[in-house]
């Protein structure tokens, strides 16, 4: 018997403006023991669809139209109170972030008693009993010891199981998980997703999967609805719809998907909802400056870089503790070549970028860049030509430009600074740098917030050109993107590589993205440089254990649809 | 959606300004456009008080002591004049007064809440972004100054201005002393919320890029960080222009703030208040009622800035 029945849903949120249509006429079923993906870039609505489901949505939102069922019997529409009989209880749901979903103040137990106590009716001790068995089953060791801890005291994959734990305490036949792993590394990912496999299997739950990750949806679900701008566009079998994509949309979202098996050339341009840009890094070569190739054909050296980051303070120092974020890495960097550092959260890979950039002092170590030895020069002065040389591309495309200034003047900024260009001059660099970038030159005359993630990223890049540089340092520069957007942004990074013989440190947790990206990769943990090899050696004969491990969790993605990369394929 | 918006003629400042969410927002509070209107009409009748004003209180020769004590709309038994809200002792017309007195007021308000602020903003954002020895030497100052109540620092800032200024000058800087004392008790707040905004903003990707470039600190703090951080001041600021007016008026109603001769809502109630229990209930009622009007709408106004510009409300 069908789960849960969701027929030509619209939620609707009027604004001042216009009613901003949600979710458009979506269809969706959940039969018992089905994974059922989820899957859509930002704004496609996936979400909504789940807190409709719940009636979690928030005002102005409403449902506008359709129907949700539950074995048969309609529940939207329902009043508060029977609405409330039925969330949590008969349909639950896991959000993305595990340290907002518990409550810090109370211990897991307290957190899990209570709402088994409320659904279940147990007494105190069946109730314990039975909170125990639930950490236990979602794979919480000691369960008997940690069932009397605080949230905080447990590590973010943990807490996504207690989190998990909650979601089963009312015995629910169905779960929604609202991208119940994006918060998470790669190797609690594949776990946690594991765990959700399991528990559909063996207690016959529906589970609702979002997520806008097709690694995921590949690896994991069953059936998959892929949708855009609140529309439904395609459905069916993961395989099927994977493999085989039939709606225009599905072809182009899967032909962007970085592949950690292949390598393309550039990735297809996507022509699906006029979303396609046009760039012209080509033509900024004709004016780009070159300067003379480094002698020895490395252009940045890293010797022994050690960073300690102070853990608790005091006013005697023999207290004081430290934590050493990078330990004694080193590695070089040839001339044009893009390195790539992976690793996951805390593994120092940003705290390393960060030093390069002259954002953090060192405490131990050398940087040499071009015969000059950066770490040796003190004075802001003294760096000024460095610095000149190289830039950066942040992750958060929100936070990354100033949004009291306006656009032209964000990257006019480092022009100025430098005293490279003066007058008209300058306005005329901006002018093409936002041309290249595919924005066109009216953009300048606007402030960040009117722009799209991918747009502000390419400002980004724009600023981050604006003084010629021969060296970028890319940090995440597309985790916080959509796939389609990602791909987008990695086209203008190789087209900078290829035209600008501009180098790169790039850095990254997504290993499938750095295989495209990469000439070679050094992979990072705990703060050291456990592996440094060729891209493709790496990918193919990795020498640590760790490395190992890192690619097996990685998707492999082998289903997905290759048609419209045959042409890119290296 | 941000993909049409680019595309589309950028619009003229008024345009876009009238067009905002914020704008939006303020037609949409009653509350708002009401306490907004009563502030400009307040604050606009005291700018022109010397054209709206039938009498000035300040001119001798226009004042007639025979006229004292007439009641609101009633015609002087001497004279015959009659006057809207009664005139006081001295013969002065208490709708002159009032508007003379809310020059001094708002003129005292403005100037000691943008001291307090300059002073405020400049100190939070360096104790915010600098950090270290400096930052705890500013905010412990700020924690000792919040100790005391702000009114007896500037009770004890203006007698110590008192004692040192000569008896021939004390008229002429009372006005500036009661700015200086109001300002320094009440910049701590500013300093304590641009800190923690600072905070905030300059771990911002924004602020990394800046560094990068090679900004030094001080445009780093000027022209990035100090426009992202305006917006709760703002609030503060209004709340605090209630609050300072109140001051002043608590101050002078003491009779340590503006001088008789150039006398402050605050002051015109303390003349009143003599008379209070005589009969002469005009003297302090419309002054008391100025006061209140203006120091409530201003609060409302800042109320409705404060839910305005959170985004958690939004």
């Amino acid at each position: 018997m069908t789960l849960l029945t969701i027929e030509d849903l619209s939620v609707h949120f009027p604004t001042r403006h216009k009613v901003f249509v949600a979710v458009n006429e979506a269809d969706l079923t959940v039969e018992p023991g089905e994974i059922h993906g989820l899957v859509g870039e930002s704004g496609a609505g996936k979400s909504t669809i789940g807190a409709a489901v719940m009636g979690l949505l928030e005002r102005p939102g409403h449902i506008a139209g359709g129907t949700v069922s539950f074995k048969g019997e309609a529940i939207s529409g329902r009043d508060a109170e029977a609405m409330r009989s039925l969330r949590g209880a008969k349909i639950s749901m896991i959000f993305q972030d595990p340290l907002t979903s518990l409550n810090p103040l109370l211990t897991v137990g307290q957190q899990l008693i209570e709402t088994i106590q409320f659904h279940l009716k147990l007494s105190d001790g069946d109730s314990r009993k039975r909170a125990v068995e639930l950490l236990d089953r979602v794979g919480i060791p000691l369960p008997d010891e940690r069932i009397d801890m605080y949230p905080h005291q447990f590590s973010g994959g943990m807490r996504q199981r207690v989190v998990i734990a909650l979601a089963l305490c009312s015995e629910p036949d169905v779960i929604i998980a609202d991208e119940p792993t994006t918060a998470l590394d790669v190797s609690i990912q594949a776990q946690i997703l594991e765990l959700i496999k399991e528990l559909a299997r063996e207690r016959q739950t529906g589970v609702i999967l979002i997520t806008h990750d097709m690694g995921v949806i590949a690896d994991t679900t069953d059936k998959v609805t892929v949708m855009y701008q609140g529309a439904v566009v395609e459905s069916g079998a993961t395989e099927q719809v994977m493999g085989n994509p039939q709606h225009d949309y599905t072809k182009s979202l899967i032909a962007a998907v970085p592949r950690p098996t292949l390598k393309v050339h550039r990735f297809p341009q996507l022509s699906y909802g006029g979303r396609s840009i046009e760039f012209h890094i080509d033509d900024l070569a004709r004016n780009w400056q070159k300067p003379e190739p480094s002698k020895s054909g490395t252009l940045l050296k890293v010797e022994n870089l050690t960073k300690t980051f102070l853990q608790k303070g005091a006013l005697i120092p023999s207290r004081r503790k430290y934590f050493k974020a990078v330990d004694n890495v080193s590695f070089d960097i040839r001339d044009g070549e893009v390195f790539g550092v992976v690793g996951e959260s805390g593994s120092g890979k940003s705290t390393v970028a960060r030093m390069i950039a002259t954002l953090y002092e060192t405490n131990g170590g050398k940087i040499t860049f071009d015969e000059t030895e950066v770490t040796a020069l003190s004075s802001n002065r003294d760096l000024e030509g460095y610095r000149r040389q190289i830039q950066m591309i942040f992750q958060d495309p929100y936070s990354s430009l100033n949004p009291r200034m306006r656009v032209d003047e964000i990257i006019a900024e480092p022009v100025k600074h430098h005293k490279l260009l003066e007058g008209a001059a300058i306005q005329h660099r901006v002018d093409e740098l936002l041309d290249r970038v595919g924005l066109g030159s009216e953009a300048g005359r606007r402030y960040p917030h009117e722009f799209s993630g991918g747009q502000r990223q390419r400002i980004s890049i724009a600023r981050a050109l604006a003084t010629q540089p021969r060296f970028l340092i890319c940090d995440e520069p597309t985790s916080a993107l959509d796939v389609s957007i990602q791909a987008q942004i990695l086209n203008i990074l190789k087209d900078l590589q290829e035209h600008l013989g501009l180098t790169m440190l790039f850095i990254s947790h997504d290993l499938p993205v750095v295989r495209q990206m990469c000439d070679r990769v050094g992979v990072m943990r705990q703060g050291q440089m456990v592996e440094v090899a060729e891209t493709e050696e790496l990918f193919a004969n990795p020498k640590e254990a760790y490395t190992r491990e890192l690619l097996s969790l990685m998707p492999k993605l082998e289903g997905l649809s290759t048609e419209g990369l045959k042409d890119e394929i290296v | 959606m941000s993909d049409q918006t680019s595309q589309s003629a950028p619009k003229s400042m008024f345009a876009r300004a009238w067009d905002s969410d914020f704008a939006y927002n303020f037609r949409r509070t009653p509350v708002a456009v009401g306490s907004a209107f009563v502030v400009a009409l307040l604050v606009l009748s005291a700018i022109f008080a010397p054209l709206i004003a039938p009498h000035n209180p300040f001119d001798p020769a226009s004042l007639d002591l025979m006229n004292g004590f007439t009641a609101p709309m009633a015609a002087n038994e001497f004279t015959g004049d009659v006057f809207w809200l009664g005139t006081d002792d001295q013969g002065r017309d208490v709708f002159s007064t009032i508007l003379y007195g809310m020059r001094i007021s708002l003129f005292v308000g403005f100037s000691a809440v943008l001291f307090a602020m300059v002073l405020g903003i400049t100190l939070g954002l360096i104790a915010g972004y600098v950090g270290g020895w400096i930052e705890t030497i500013i905010m412990r100052a700020a924690d000792v100054q919040l100790t005391f109540p702000a009114i007896l620092v500037a009770m004890l800032i203006f007698g110590v201005a008192k004692g040192i200024t000569p008896i021939e000058h004390q008229d002429k800087m009372a006005i500036w002393v009661l700015i200086l004392a109001i300002g320094l008790s009440d910049w701590v707040q500013f300093a304590r919320v641009v800190r923690g905004a600072t905070l905030v903003e300059k771990d911002k990707e924004y602020v990394q890029a800046a560094r990068m470039i090679g900004r030094g600190k001080g445009i780093i703090m000027l022209r990035h960080i100090l426009p992202n951080v305006l917006s709760p001041v703002l609030v503060i600021a209004t709340i605090s222009l209630a609050l300072a007016i109140i001051a002043e008026a608590t101050l002078s109603f003491l009779g340590v703030g503006a001088p008789p001769t150039q006398p402050s809502l605050g002051t015109l109630i303390r003349i009143g208040q003599g008379f209070l229990f005589s009969g002469e209930w005009w003297i302090i009622l419309f002054p008391s009622v100025t006061l209140l009007s203006l120091a409530l709408s201003v609060n409302l106004l800042g109320d409705w800035l404060r839910d305005a510009l959170n985004p958690r409300l939004q």
